[in-house]
């Protein structure tokens, strides 16, 4: 079976160390996380982890029962790319007096449609929110213009189809 | 408004007592019909100690002589008793100490809860003295673990503790408690965790698998039942054996299925696996429908995948959802506790018999008792041999006698050859093969089964691994009969050099201490036999000791186990030399 790119949801219980439980999952089979994001989710007190992951679909069925046997997961779902809405946002900080003098890096700015997030005499902050290979474009654009940082977050994805979590922690609650 | 995340029995329960977080330990233990634990004390976790010593007539502690030694004594315990079995130690290397017991809990599906003492919570991730992340060390090994600060979590987080180890599909839960929480003072009432949100430990049934299932049982011309211990844990053991009786299925055991159902049921067929018996390994390549109940398809019972039951239609009646197609695909899952899918199942299986397939595992058996059990049993050569010895401790104990083997060839010969008519007798680590399980595991097995004979077998080379629990034997007079089988040998690795590694013995060859002495500086009645003229009379007299006994019988030294099915090959390719 191929390899390909799955994003793995996973809702949990707001808990101290379950972020190593869960990455323990992958390391024990060796198996790559290529990002990771963590954060509150459309659930109340209700966390939600985007894993984003290379494998065959045979691991990542396994990989996800696994998952969602934790104590404190509530639901692991996978998807594949087109199954997702995704994003990833990236900084790019530059030094001010380049941005001044290079019209071109002002282009770039704007047929990117990026952002500038902060301004200061000695530099500038612009922001990059898209998919990978956007980011990638306006990072190759402006490293000759010599890039001071470069950072880039992790994905973060929503799925087209509905995530039935609330019906599960409701049912919970109507039969405890 | 706090988010409900679980649920608690709603059982009146007393006034609320200001007690120390210690005592509410105690007194949570208590509350989960804790009477004996296992463990070793150490400075975090000393005001725990200082609270057990005026509760000693409600609890017992039994002192081990090692950490590990708790752990493995609280598993013998659990695994008899079927109740949750519970480690205690300090911080730092204390709690490093339990970390094999925890993994052998955890790929057993054991129930036990360990409770570590950490160091006071204004030194974490301080390096403090005895300071271990047991957390993190403990997280991929265990169900659930958990560390408290607080002295208010402690009877919710316990509840949940004993919740989580006891259901579903059981297993290890560390709960560590730094000593200030150990200190404070809270305000106790105990409340029974009856649920927990994010957690589902038996699956729904779903009905129309259960039929579907029926239906091709009911079909089947080549049908073969393999066992787990999923019908122990699920306490499905009648049921299971009407389930057999009624849709006259050849029934094989893995090792840790073990003792579920008689071993001299006529539909039992023995076992499956790398040293299991001829018959069930080599028609599980022959079978049509394949029935696995409660197991998980390790591969030491299948083998070679690829070429494993690749014909049959594979029925899998599992509680975990992440077993299923893990290793075997399941043309039907049956998912739930056995104990509940087996009673619809029952329901609907139409009466057979098989009998010209069962005949094929009587042929089978013949080949394999010809070939090897003959020898095995009354063996001409000069030594005895590992299998006479266990058949004379079958004579002795008509099978009623709990078995608890360490691991090696011992371990295979005594299940292979021991005879079992009740439940919950084999005990022995399965998925882990710890060498040094069985000298404490069956400490707790005979605390948690204080009326049956409980007999240790073990090799030479895992007595020592353990041997200091000796000390506790001697201390708690606990009447557990230990038979050491000497081959002088690493055994099992010593086959496997001799078959794969043209004979290189590297490591393997002990020379040894003389055990004898070592029983007697504990004042446990010893003996040797070398000779075979001389083994009836020995057993006998161990099996009819009132007391702690250990009995040394030297074996031939370099016996192989057969049947083999050596690894990467296919169960059918089962050697029988
Ligand atoms: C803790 C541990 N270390 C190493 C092994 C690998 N191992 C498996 S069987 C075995 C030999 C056991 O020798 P002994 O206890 O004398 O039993 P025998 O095979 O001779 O009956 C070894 C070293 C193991 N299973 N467990
Ligand atoms: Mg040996």
């Amino acid at each position: 079976m191929e390899k390909k790119n799955f994003t793995v949801s996973v809702y949990t219980e707001n808990n101290i160390g379950l972020l190593s439980r869960i990455a323990a999952i992958f390391q024990k089979r060796h198996i790559n996380i290529e990002s990771i994001t963590a954060s509150r989710s459309e659930v109340n007190g209700v966390m939600r982890f985007i894993i984003v992951v290379q494998v065959t679909e045979e691991q990542i069925k396994k990989v996800a029962g696994q998952i969602e046997k934790q104590i404190e997961v509530i639901k692991a779902f996978y998807h594949t790319d087109d199954e997702m809405i995704y994003q990833e946002t990236a900084l790019y900080k530059i030094n001010s007096a380049d941005f001044v003098e290079d019209l071109n890096i002002q282009d770039f700015i704007k047929e990117s449609n990026a952002r500038i997030v902060t301004v200061t005499p000695k530099f500038f902050v612009i922001e990059k929110t898209g998919k990978r290979h956007e980011t990638d474009s306006l990072y190759e654009k402006l490293k000759p213009y010599g890039l001071m940082q470069f950072v880039r977050s992790g994905t973060i994805a929503v799925t087209k189809n509905e995530m039935p979590i609330s019906n599960i922690l409701e049912q919970f609650d109507t039969t405890n | 408004m706090e988010v409900k995340t679980a649920s608690f029995e709603k059982t009146a329960s007393p006034k609320a007592t200001t007690v120390s977080g210690a005592e509410a330990v105690i007194k949570c233990l208590l509350e989960e019909g804790v009477d004996t634990l296992y463990g070793y004390p150490g400075g975090a976790i000393m005001p725990v100690y200082d609270e057990l010593y005026k509760y000693q007539k409600q609890i017992h502690h039994v002192l081990t002589r090692h950490e590990q030694g708790a752990t493995h004594a609280a598993q013998g315990y659990a695994r008899v008793s079927g109740k949750v079995g519970v480690a205690m130690a300090t911080s730092g290397p204390g709690a490093t100490n339990l970390v094999t017991g925890i993994a052998d809990a955890q790929i057993d599906s054991t129930p036990m809860v360990c409770i570590t003492g950490q160091v006071g919570s204004h030194l974490l991730g301080s390096d403090a003295f005895q300071e271990t992340d047991i957390i993190g060390i403990s997280t991929p090994i265990t169900k659930w673990n958990y560390q408290i600060t607080k002295a208010e979590e402690i009877p919710e987080i316990l509840a949940k503790a004993f919740f989580i180890a006891r259901s579903g599909r059981p297993g290890p839960v560390l709960i560590d408690i730094t000593k200030d929480a150990q200190f404070a003072s809270l305000d106790f009432t105990y409340k029974k965790c009856s649920g927990i949100r994010s957690y589902k430990p038996t699956p729904e049934i779903n009905l129309i698998e259960v039929e579907r299932a029926a239906e091709a049982i009911n079909n089947a011309k080549k049908p073969m039942i393999v066992f787990g211990q999923g019908v122990i844990l699920g306490g499905a053991e009648e049921l299971f054996k009407q389930v057999v009786e009624k849709s006259g299925v050849p029934a094989a055991w893995t090792i840790l299925g073990l003792s579920a159902m008689p071993t001299d049921h006529p539909l039992n067929v023995g076992m499956v696996g790398m040293h299991g018996n001829y018959g069930p390994n080599v028609l599980t390549n022959e079978c049509d429908v394949l029935i696995a109940i409660g197991m998980r398809f390790d591969d030491r019972v299948t083998g070679n995948l690829e070429k494993y039951a690749k014909q049959a239609k594979v029925i899998h009646f599992e509680i975990d959802p992440a077993e299923i197609n893990k290793n075997v695909y399941a043309d039907i899952p049956v998912l739930g506790n056995v104990n509940e899918t087996l009673k619809v199942l029952l329901e609907l299986l139409k009466p057979n018999k098989h009998e010209a397939w069962h005949q094929k595992f009587k042929n089978h058996h013949q080949i394999e008792f010809d070939k090897i059990i003959k020898n095995d049993l009354n063996a001409e050569r000069g030594k005895i041999g590992m299998a006479e010895v266990i058949d004379e401790i079958n004579k002795c104990s008509k099978g009623d006698a709990v078995i608890v083997s360490d691991v090696g060839q011992h371990q295979m010969v005594a299940c292979r050859y021991s005879k079992f008519n009740q439940t919950r007798s084999n005990v022995t680590s399965g998925g882990l093969g710890t060498m040094g399980f069985a000298l404490p595991a069956a400490i707790g097995a005979k605390m948690g089964a204080p009326d049956r004979d409980v007999v240790a077998v073990i090799g030479d080379g895992g007595y020592q691994m353990t041997i200091q629990e000796l000390g506790t034997i001697f201390q708690t007079k606990v009447p557990v009969k230990i038979v050491v089988l000497n081959n002088d040998f690493l055994g099992m690795v010593r086959q496997w050099q001799q078959l794969f590694f043209e004979k290189r013995y590297a490591s393997t060859e002990m020379i040894n201490p003389d055990f004898i002495t070592i029983a007697k500086g504990y004042h446990i009645k010893a003996k040797q036999v070398s000779k075979r003229e001389d083994l009836k009379e020995a057993v006998t007299e161990m099996m009819q000791s009132n007391e702690a006994y250990f009995l040394e019988v030297k074996v031939e030294q370099e016996e192989n186990v057969f049947p083999m099915v050596p690894t990467g090959a296919s169960v059918s390719d089962i050697r029988l030399e």
